[in-house]
């Protein structure tokens, strides 16, 4: 397999990086994601926001291709979500960190750089984008929470991929290393990277171009921050989250799970 | 298979256990202080003129035992580490394909069983003067093998667990009915039917049988030979066994 990362700028499709198409997610008896429909467009970020339990993870996973997807179908960058050669093209990093603690940063950093063929360069320049070249002889697990996580990133990053998907990357990171993480993801939108960021707080979503709303596995809305300012009549975007979110509630007649999932940054069921 | 992901995959592997200098005295001091420690229990034996030394039948099994229980608890914690802190997951996202990953750890681990079974027949041999009629080479390549073997089963048991304390109860599962009746406590063909045959099929069984050929001719047998073969076809098998407990998809 020789796939090159840098095989094409071609085509990203008619729709969109990443087209879904009555997507069902079933685990156990439980629906976790109910018949999703969207496109997410190319070179943009797209932020997928959602209460904790909303199915935010799962749908990444679908995307990512290690999901399995009980029906409709996910394409992504034209192919099948988790096509053999779109290894080399889709970057995904998990909530939860992973990587090898036991190793130091650049070692991480060189393995997961070896499976896309990278040399030495692209590993320094995937450390130097998170801010780690201070860190990089350092053991792993003797980092902060938020080194931790972005050593994941750039696990992620040292492959190049066109389509990055990250899974609540800004959880735990300070306010300076957030701002600065955002205006990394901004320049590599610019470059033509497809971003999809996950996140359950709302003031996280200006920082993107379009806005997937999901909740209880359904997907709400697709729009952009300022309509979503609009629709929900307020510039907090916490409250017109909310507004949507009893609008769509007395729009069903029924409100399945309840308000307090709605607000519900707070309880934390499985990202799951 | 991509030799390159194979090697990246063994020097990350051999990475990760070089700073963990414990591991390391374990894998390597070991085995070479339980043998002294059998060599002391037979020390007084009284012997008719001409008999073999104990030491001689049963150091040399440890031998091959050693590597066999070592890397397998080795492999079965590591690889229930990586399923469970995602990185198995995560490389299973990139092209690594599953046989670079499986293979690459096989190979790490057995440059790790071959220093140490090195270690424990120089001790063998240099300081307890084991006494067999053939090379030690062959003794090293058989333990390499059990080593690998180790490696395989503890690969594919840890699919079957969720937890390190789960993972190590597969010890005396799988590995401690394969040393009571692979014919170290007992010879083989002096057990009952039913042991007996069950003993036939386990892999340990076949390295036992090549070490006592090995012990017994100065040049290496056909019977040799036919032993390793069948136990290489074994550990390619368990290992291919393993990676179909490797998916991309999971619910």
């Amino acid at each position: 397999m020789s796939h090159s990362a840098t095989a094409g700028i071609q085509a990203t499709g008619t729709g969109g990086a990443v087209v879904a198409r009555g997507l069902n997610v079933v685990r156990g008896k439980v629906p976790v994601l109910s018949s999703l429909d969207f496109a997410i467009p190319a070179g943009q970020i797209t932020g997928l926001l959602g209460p904790s339990g909303s199915g935010k993870t799962t749908l990444m996973r679908a995307i990512v291709g290690v999901q399995l997807v009980s029906s409709g179908t996910v394409d992504v960058l034209s192919l099948a979500a988790g096509s053999p050669a779109l290894r080399h093209q889709v970057g995904y990093v998990t909530q939860s960190p992973s990587v090898y603690p036991d190793l130091t940063v650049e070692a991480n950093v060189r393995y997961f750089g070896a499976m896309h063929r990278k040399r030495k360069t692209d590993v320094d320049e995937a450390i130097a984008a998170v801010g780690l070249q201070q860190q990089a002889r350092r053991k792993t697990a003797d980092l902060s929470g938020g080194q931790l996580s972005r050593v994941s990133l750039a696990c992620a990053l040292v492959a190049r991929p066109r389509l990055l998907v990250l899974d609540e990357p800004t959880v735990g990171l300070d306010p300076v290393l957030r701002a600065d993480l955002w205006s990394r993801f901004r320049s590599m939108a610019e470059d033509g990277i497809t971003l999809l960021i996950s996140s359950h707080v709302m003031e996280e979503a200006s920082h993107c171009q379009s806005l997937l709303l999901l909740r209880e596995g359904r997907l709400l809305a697709q729009l952009t921050p300022e309509e979503l300012s609009r629709r929900g009549h307020s510039n907090d975007l916490e409250k017109a989250f909310l507004t949507i979110i009893r609008e769509s509630e007395n729009n069903d007649g029924v409100s399945p799970g309840g308000r307090d999932a709605a607000a519900g940054a707070a309880t934390d069921r499985s990202g799951r | 298979m991509d030799i390159r992901m194979l090697l990246a995959t063994t020097h990350r592997v051999l990475d990760q256990l070089r700073h963990d200098h414990r591991s390391i005295a374990l894998i390597l001091v070991v085995p070479a202080l339980l043998l002294t420690a059998v060599y002391f229990l037979y020390e007084n034996e009284v012997l008719p003129p001409g008999a073999p030394r104990t030491f001689d039948r049963v150091g040399l099994m440890m031998l091959a035992i050693f590597p066999f229980v070592v890397m397998f608890l080795v492999t079965s914690i590591t690889m229930l580490r990586e399923r469970t802190s995602g990185t198995l997951e995560r490389l299973l996202t990139t092209p690594v394909h599953k046989a670079d990953l499986l293979f690459g750890y096989g190979l790490a681990f057995s440059i790790m069983a071959a220093l140490q079974s090195l270690v424990a027949t120089a001790v063998a041999y240099w300081v307890f003067g084991l006494d067999i009629e053939g090379s030690p080479g062959l003794v090293v390549m058989i333990a390499v093998i059990n080593a690998v073997l180790g490696v395989a089963l503890g690969l594919l048991c840890s699919a079957f667990a969720r937890t390190e304390f789960q993972a190590v109860q597969f010890m005396p599962v799988v590995v401690v009915p394969q040393i009571l009746l692979c014919g170290l406590f007992v010879a083989r063909d002096r057990m009952n039917d039913v042991l007996e045959s069950v003993s036939n099929v386990l892999p340990l069984t076949f390295s036992v049988d090549a070490l006592q050929e090995i012990a017994a001719n100065s040049e290496a047998t056909e019977q040799l030979w036919q032993d390793a073969g069948i136990m290489a076809a074994i550990v390619l098998g368990v290992l291919v066994l393993a990676s179909l407990t490797l998916r991309r998809r999971s619910a």
